[in-house]
């Protein structure tokens, strides 16, 4: 099972609309095994990478490899399996139908009912596809994915539309999966799924990799606080040379202090400078996730991961 | 917090085991299923087998105990022109059923299986002939249960040529199919086909519209696989026009299929 190449690795990968360039030159390798989240707001490029992974689209530079093959070689051996976010199925089949049908594309299948066991849709088995709620419909989805029992399972934003009840059973269908040793991507906009799920998070942003990291060295990311206060003409360098100041951002007449000692920054204002209006707060991983995809330039130099691998 | 998944596999396919499909993923069951896609529709059976039945009933009767010039019945021509316009609705039908999946996404789902695309249009061509010699023999059968008597070779040829002239239109089908971005491609393709069925000579002989309007029919995709169907019942033979106008519109609703066809996968 052990294989020597990489389960993902995109190289300077690129791809324009028009005037819009959804993916600017996005690197990423993922080993075999791993249980990756991509993650960004929507209109990041997380779709785009994905069907260029898939060979979907073609990219207008850069290079696709999966398990050290070209997709279309992963997709014929059955190496890679994706669920996208919607359509893709016909609506006059039953499930069972559907699962049968697909099988018979591919040279080697798991057999169709455990699939659906699998995908926690056994008992639909006779159910027509168009009276399938949404929730359901992924898991179909799903089951066809895991028919060719890919090593790599790519997942586009699987649980959008769908109920909290609906994504927890989701879920808990890929995980017991990806104990088996499977390399999962998913992408998502949801934070506490990549949380949950993944064991890497990958960050995107118009495009490229802000953060990649371990979900506890993303969370770092948002470790310490962000003191506050209103200080014109502030001392930048100064600031910035405090014990445990990471990042020093003036805005106007207000400075912001993103440090691991929230007390030395704030007894420092106070004591040696005309600071006024101070406040302190503390970041969790939704703040780290809103600073580091929408750009806020000061906490960018907060990334301290590696872009891209 | 998730754990690395380290876990040996258990499960997991070998990768020597793993292998494409054969013939592209061209395969009975993919042909079975589709069938009785097919034949569960409501829509396509109603216009397919039911509707050209009931117009033999309604327009083929009446005409009982007419001759052809050559002595065979007159209900036979209407027969074998029904069983034309049956088969061309029924591959057309079956070969536009390309523009619902594609509205569905599935032939976007298909690029993620190892099915060759090439073996999807056979898959849907090969659909498309099953579904026309079904109408065929529905129209024969009906036809024969109502009293119409004919030799057995013509019943065999006229058959045949009804059938393998519906490649026409299963061509035609995947063409529309590819081209039309709408789910209910054929309720805007049932006027159409009636009205190249009408320039066909399906409904009335061609006899009867003016003299111009005969002229230009000669060139309209039905007339040609219409002359083909009922030439072994009225002795004329099949002429070279008839020949080169079922080849000339098969070759050309193909090569525009092609087209279209790569068009669509290549699209990003």
């Amino acid at each position: 099972m052990t294989s020597a190449h990489p389960a993902v690795e995109l190289a300077g990968l690129t791809k324009t609309f028009g005037p819009v360039t959804a993916v600017d030159g996005l690197s990423l390798r993922i080993q075999p095994g791993e249980v990756v989240a991509f993650l960004g707001p929507n209109g990041a490029g997380k779709t785009t990478t994905i069907d260029l992974l898939l060979g979907l689209a073609r990219p207008d530079a850069g290079t696709v490899r999966i398990l050290g093959g070209t997709p279309t070689e992963a997709i014929r051996y059955g190496r890679v399996a994706a669920v996208m976010q919607t359509g893709g199925l016909l609506k006059d089949l039953t499930v069972a139908e559907t699962v049968r049908l697909t099988a018979s594309f591919y040279g080697r299948t798991r057999p169709p009912g455990e699939v659906l066991e699998r995908a926690g849709i056994a008992d639909l088995a006779d159910r027509q596809v168009g009276k399938c709620s949404g929730g359901q419909q992924q898991r179909l989805r799903f089951a066809l994915a895991l028919l060719p029992d890919p090593d790599l399972m790519v997942l586009d934003e699987p649980t959008t539309g769908m109920d909290v009840e609906g994504r927890r059973e989701f879920w808990q269908a890929i995980r017991a999966d990806a104990r088996d040793g499977r390399t999962v991507l998913f992408a998502t906009h949801y934070l506490d799924e990549a949380d949950a799920y993944a064991d890497r998070i990958v960050l995107v942003r118009q495009g490229r990799i802000v953060a990649d990291g371990t979900t506890a060295e993303i969370k770092n990311l948002a470790a310490g606080r962000l003191v506050r206060a209103t200080l014109p003409g502030a001392d930048q360098a100064g600031l910035a040379a405090l014990p445990g100041v990471e990042a020093v951002e003036v805005r106007g007449d207000s400075v912001l202090v993103h440090t691991a000692d929230s007390d030395a920054v704030a007894r420092h204002l106070l004591t040696r400078t005309d600071a006024r209006d101070v406040e302190i707060t503390s970041r969790n991983l939704e703040d780290a996730f809103l600073a580091l995809t929408t750009g806020q330039p000061a906490v960018e130099r907060l990334t301290t991961q590696p872009i891209g691998a | 917090m998730t754990t690395t998944s380290t876990a040996p596999a258990v499960t997991r396919t070998d990768p020597s085991a793993r292998r494409p499909p054969a013939l592209g993923g061209f395969s009975p069951t993919v042909l079975a299923i589709e069938i009785r896609r097919v034949l569960r529709n409501r829509r396509t059976l109603m216009f397919t087998l039911i509707m050209p039945a009931v117009f033999f009933l309604l327009f083929g009767l009446p005409q009982r105990g007419q001759e052809l010039p050559n002595g065979r019945p007159v209900t036979a021509w209407i027969m074998i022109s029904l069983a034309v316009y049956a088969a061309m609705v029924a591959t057309t039908s079956a070969g536009g059923a390309v523009a619902t999946e594609r509205a569905l996404g599935w032939s976007r789902q298909l690029r993620l299986t190892p099915l060759r695309p090439a073996a999807y249009v056979a898959t849907k061509a090969a659909t498309a002939m099953v579904l026309g010699l079904i109408a065929v023999v529905i129209e024969f059968a009906v036809g024969a249960a109502a009293g119409v008597r004919l030799p057995a070779y013509v019943w065999l040829l006229a058959g045949l040529g009804a059938w393998l002239g519906s490649l026409v239109f299963a061509a035609f089908g995947l063409f529309i199919g590819y081209l039309a971005p709408a789910e209910n491609v054929m309720q805007f393709m049932g006027p159409i086909l009636a009205i190249l069925a009408m320039f066909g000579g399906l409904f009335v002989p061609l006899d009867v519209l003016p003299h111009v309007l005969q002229q230009i029919a000669r060139f309209t995709p039905v007339y040609g696989v219409g002359e083909i169907a009922r030439a072994p019942l009225t002795g004329d033979g099949v002429s070279g026009a008839a020949l080169a106008n079922v080849i000339g519109w098969t070759v050309l609703f193909s090569l525009g299929a092609a087209r279209l066809f790569r068009r669509d996968t290549a699209r990003v």
